[in-house]
């Protein structure tokens, strides 16, 4: 099981980011009792075969790593929110059926609960979600009773000066982003 | 401190671009990449990331070195591991890479060229290597 909720998230980001996503949307909602995350994506999908067998941690589609035999991301997500009183929940469509294609995961924390995990450092996890080598677009927003915020990876790489290079790079940049996600952060 | 705008991140991004200039270049193709599978963010990767964005920007070489994250190298009983490209130097792969080894890395492999002997692991697992 990962330490924080912020974790299991970077987890499922990453997912979202290695199905070859365009766009990728991470909404979170943090009230006084609870913790909801919503982690969309236009990516490749899955079909209600291959989603049912990844909530099984003894499956992994062999691609990344031939020869194993574990995918423990989305059962951390599931052992996690059905041990703690949570919620989950995955939607996808790899386009065979005629929807779009891409992957929805919500899920939904009762921080109240004694095991449920410390939700984590935001900030660190928005940095590392939204730094990671490729060109998709990443909108995020967060919602408290006390502010709410909204960021985009597009707008982040040009205030970066690295809207031509399309990734951040140098850890002076991740430096940088890392201050102002911290900013948008103090309440 | 106060919620930044975007224009604010901007002008501190100039600001220290600027500073960055003035510096040589030399080594400006150091990288290091943490892996980030399930395996290293369960065995606290985040924070050796967050380790080196802070060692290498306290050290003030933050524009020398690129940082990424990759996924698992098939090394997950050593997590956190950690990729060292330095020129000049071989490619080396750490193991048990916690935020005190990362700020050992930055002293000693960065800055010494010298490599932490203990912590250094072989190669990607054999089935993990492209064919």
């Amino acid at each position: 099981m990962h330490y924080t909720l912020c974790d299991l998230l970077s987890d499922l980001t990453q997912n979202a980011i290695e199905a070859g996503s365009t766009k990728i949307r991470v909404d979170l909602r943090e009230s006084d009792g609870e913790f909801a995350a919503v982690i969309a994506d236009d990516g490749r999908g899955m079909s209600p075969e291959v989603l049912k067998r990844a909530t099984d941690p003894f499956w992994s589609d062999g691609v990344k790593h031939p020869g194993r035999k574990v995918g423990l991301g989305i059962p951390f997500l599931i052992q996690t929110a059905e041990s703690t009183g949570g919620d989950w929940k995955i939607e996808s469509s790899d386009g065979s059926d005629g929807s779009p294609r891409g992957t929805t995961v919500s899920c939904r924390f009762d921080l109240a609960n004694i095991d449920t995990p410390p939700v984590g450092d935001v900030a660190g996890y928005l940095r590392q979600a939204l730094t990671f080598d490729g060109s998709y677009e990443m909108t995020v927003t967060r919602e408290t009773p006390r502010g709410s915020f909204e960021v985009r990876r597009s707008e982040l790489l040009d205030a970066l000066g690295l809207a031509e290079e399309g990734s951040f790079t140098d850890a002076a940049s991740l430096s940088l982003l890392g201050q102002y996600l911290e900013s948008l952060l103090e309440e | 401190m106060a919620k930044m705008t975007l224009e604010d991140l901007r002008k501190l991004r100039d600001a220290t671009q600027a500073q960055i200039k003035k510096r040589d270049t030399e080594g400006k193709h150091m990288q290091v990449i943490v892996g980030m599978g399930t395996c290293g963010i369960a065995a606290g990767a985040k924070a050796t990331l967050d380790a080196f964005i802070k060692e290498l920007d306290e050290k003030g070489m933050s524009g020398d070195v690129i940082i990424r994250q990759t996924g698992c190298m098939g090394l997950c009983n050593n997590e956190p591991t950690v990729e060292v490209v330095v020129p000049g130097m071989p490619n080396i792969i750490y193991g048990g890479v916690n935020p005190a080894v990362a700020k050992g890395i930055v002293e000693k492999h960065l800055i010494k060229k010298e490599l932490l002997n203990e912590r250094i692991l072989d190669r990607p697992a054999a089935d993990i290597l492209k064919k």
